[in-house]
């Protein structure tokens, strides 16, 4: 799988890049909109993560380009400016997602999980790990074909740690991918133990062979055995 | 009172009290005209019957009125010569009114062939009641048309000569700070209002621009902190993941990782604070409050549930307000959100909805919260680390931008309450 990042924040652009890496895509990046241009031109990318407000123009009008030129390359629009507008503009423009900064490196690793999917398993939209396999379509995961009965919480909790399985992911990434924006208290991370604690036990019983292990402080991982 | 009827209320007392002076000192004017030219009158009539007496010998004999104006009586020498001519009030019946009438008298004496004759002369005479009452009557008339002319005078001719004047109060009274609006002046030909006019534009420039740049620095700061927190927040995160972190280590990131997203949550609500003032916000759309307070039960039941927490709606009407519906959601959002963290355990979160209230009420083992300070940023009362102490605050700004109350109050509960307005 291949990713092209394009943005003008060094420090940024590092990190996405190490994460990404991490997750065994193959990286590109370039800093402004002439240098996307020419990486466009010449690779097919599965996925481009765009920043709108570039050095030497908008990221906008690369997105208008690639559409011109019928590059069905996925672009997720990764933005500091948090507007409703930008979102609306970006996704109508034929961007495939829109991520606010600042996020959590898991978000962003679920996003382009997903848009990845959407475009490589066209009909046949299925995760599979080890004996876990999650019907995206149907929302449902089962484990060795038989139906795991888990909640809608439940279901998008395991979804988000399939996308980060063997990566740690810290609980506010969790909670507000999970439960939205507005969960933001201190308390509320109290509660998202007790959904994992439930969806440990479902997993547990069905013998599935992921966990998801605490890791004290931050957050869960979800391994596999 | 206001300005216009202020003056006119003193010009009624003003002119009352003149046309009071000036209706006597005009009414014993008029009376002694009157009376000069009756006696004037008296006077020649006086010749006349004298004149005639010496003619005609037969006028000496009338003693009564009856179809006359005079009456001769002759009289001794002695009393004769004594007399001196005077006139006076006197009253006659009068036939044709049926009563008696005031009539003016003139009692004279004449000599004829050395006899002496009194004379007795009358004339009818202004009645004074009846002057009186006219008089009344007129200058009743004339103190109302005066009035009606300050009136009218005081609503086109002041009015336009104030009309800055007022036009400046009109947009001062409407005028917010925050809301963009310029004040337009009326150019006048009076100084002092010209002078008024610049005064005032120059004040509220100065404060619209330190406000628009004391908004604008909120809304700067909070954006360019955004992406040092993104990237230190990820190279955390990264740091983390590290294989040959030891559990101190990973301890202490994530203490730092914690604190660094509190600073990016506050960061959040200020910048959404600063884009409410800066109307960033402005599409509108009819919002259904029992619809949207039934959608954000259901997104909160887990938070609530946490807690062991029921939360109740009822409602006796729908609730339809014209607003942002994104803005709508973080309104009340943010008040049950505090209703929830700051609810006890075990408590019923209550949400009553009218056709004009929206009341949400919860437990809380704490006394009354100061109403003045509730809503002000940063006022928190609460003993968790992660709460921003801003989320009131933002109801606050949301209502008022929508011209909503947003009202606290205590009765053994915190209650708070939309009014929304008819």
């Amino acid at each position: 799988m291949k990713i092209l990042i394009i943005e003008d924040e060094k420090d940024m652009l590092q990190n996405m890049k190490d994460f990404l890496l991490k997750e065994n895509f193959v990286v590109e990046t370039a800093e402004s909109v002439a240098e996307a241009r020419n990486k466009i031109g010449v690779y097919t990318y599965d996925c481009i993560l765009l920043d709108i407000n570039l050095k030497d123009g908008s990221g906008f009008q690369l997105l208008e380009e690639l559409k011109q030129n019928k590059i069905e390359d996925g672009v997720i629009i990764v933005s500091a400016r948090n507007s409703l507008d930008d979102k609306l503009e970006g996704l109508n423009l034929g961007a495939d997602d829109y991520l606010a900064k600042p996020f959590h490196m898991a978000e962003l690793n679920a996003r382009v999980k997903a848009v990845l999917r959407r475009r490589q398993f066209n009909g046949n939209n299925k995760i599979k790990i080890g004996n876990l396999s999650i019907d995206l379509d149907e929302h449902e995961a089962s484990i060795d074909d038989k139906p795991l009965h888990l909640n809608r919480k439940e279901y998008e909790i395991l979804l988000f740690f399939t996308s980060n399985q063997n990566r740690l992911v810290n609980k506010s990434a969790l909670a507000e991918h999970v439960w939205g924006d507005h969960i933001d208290q201190a308390d509320s991370f109290e509660f998202i133990y007790s959904q994992i604690k439930n969806l440990r036990k479902k997993l547990k019983t069905a013998g599935a062979e992921i966990e998801i292990k605490a890791v004290y402080g931050i957050g869960y991982k979800l391994i596999t055995q | 009172m206001k300005l216009l009827n202020y003056t006119t209320s003193y010009f009624s007392a003003i002119l009352l009290v003149l046309l009071g002076i000036w209706a006597v000192i005009f009414y014993l004017e008029m009376l002694d005209e009157i009376y000069d030219s009756l006696d004037d009158g008296l006077d020649n009539q006086k010749m006349l019957v004298i004149n005639r007496a010496k003619q005609d010998p037969e006028v000496l004999q009338r003693s009564e009125f009856k179809d006359g104006s005079y009456t001769i009586k002759p009289i001794d020498k002695s009393s004769a010569i004594s007399f001196k001519d005077f006139y006076r009030d006197t009253l006659m019946y009068m036939q044709n009114e049926d009563e008696y009438e005031p009539v003016r008298l003139l009692e004279t004496v004449f000599k004829k062939d050395d006899e002496f004759y009194k004379l007795k002369i009358i004339t009818s005479m202004v009645e004074e009641d009846d002057l009186i009452e006219d008089l009344l009557f007129s200058l009743i008339l004339l103190y109302v048309g005066l009035i009606l002319s300050i009136v009218l005078l005081n609503n086109l001719i002041l009015k336009k000569i104030w009309n800055p004047f007022y036009t400046l109060l009109q947009q001062l009274k409407d005028f917010r700070l925050g809301k963009d609006q310029k004040i337009e002046t009326v150019p006048s030909k009076i100084e002092e209002f010209n002078l008024l006019n610049t005064r005032v534009e120059q004040m509220l420039g100065k404060s619209i621009s330190s406000y628009n740049s004391q908004k604008q620095f909120i809304e700067n700061a909070a954006h360019e902190l955004q992406t040092p927190l993104a990237i230190s927040i990820n190279k955390l995160e990264l740091l983390v993941e590290k294989e040959d972190m030891n559990d101190e280590q990973i301890e202490l990131i994530a203490s730092v990782l914690y604190n660094l997203e509190g600073l990016t949550r506050m960061n959040k609500s200020l910048l959404l604070l600063s884009k409410i003032e800066n109307q960033q916000f402005p599409e509108e759309e009819i919002v259904n409050f029992n619809d949207l307070i039934t959608e954000l039960k259901s997104d909160f039941q887990d938070l609530a549930g946490h807690k062991e927490m029921e939360i109740s709606i009822g409602s006796t009407s729908e609730l339809n307000y014209k607003m942002n519906k994104g803005l709508a959601r973080i309104l009340l959002s943010n008040l049950l959100k505090n209703a929830i963290i700051h609810g006890q355990k075990r408590s019923e979160i209550e949400i009553e909805i009218s056709a004009r209230n929206f009341i949400i009420s919860n437990i809380a083992n704490n006394g009354a919260l100061d109403p003045e300070n509730v809503f002000s940023r940063f006022q928190k009362k609460s003993p968790s680390k992660n709460s921003t102490g801003i989320g009131l605050a933002i109801a606050q700004t949301i209502a008022k931008k929508y011209e909503l109350q947003l009202i606290y109050h205590y009765k053994q509960k915190h209650v708070f309450q939309l009014r929304f307005p008819y």
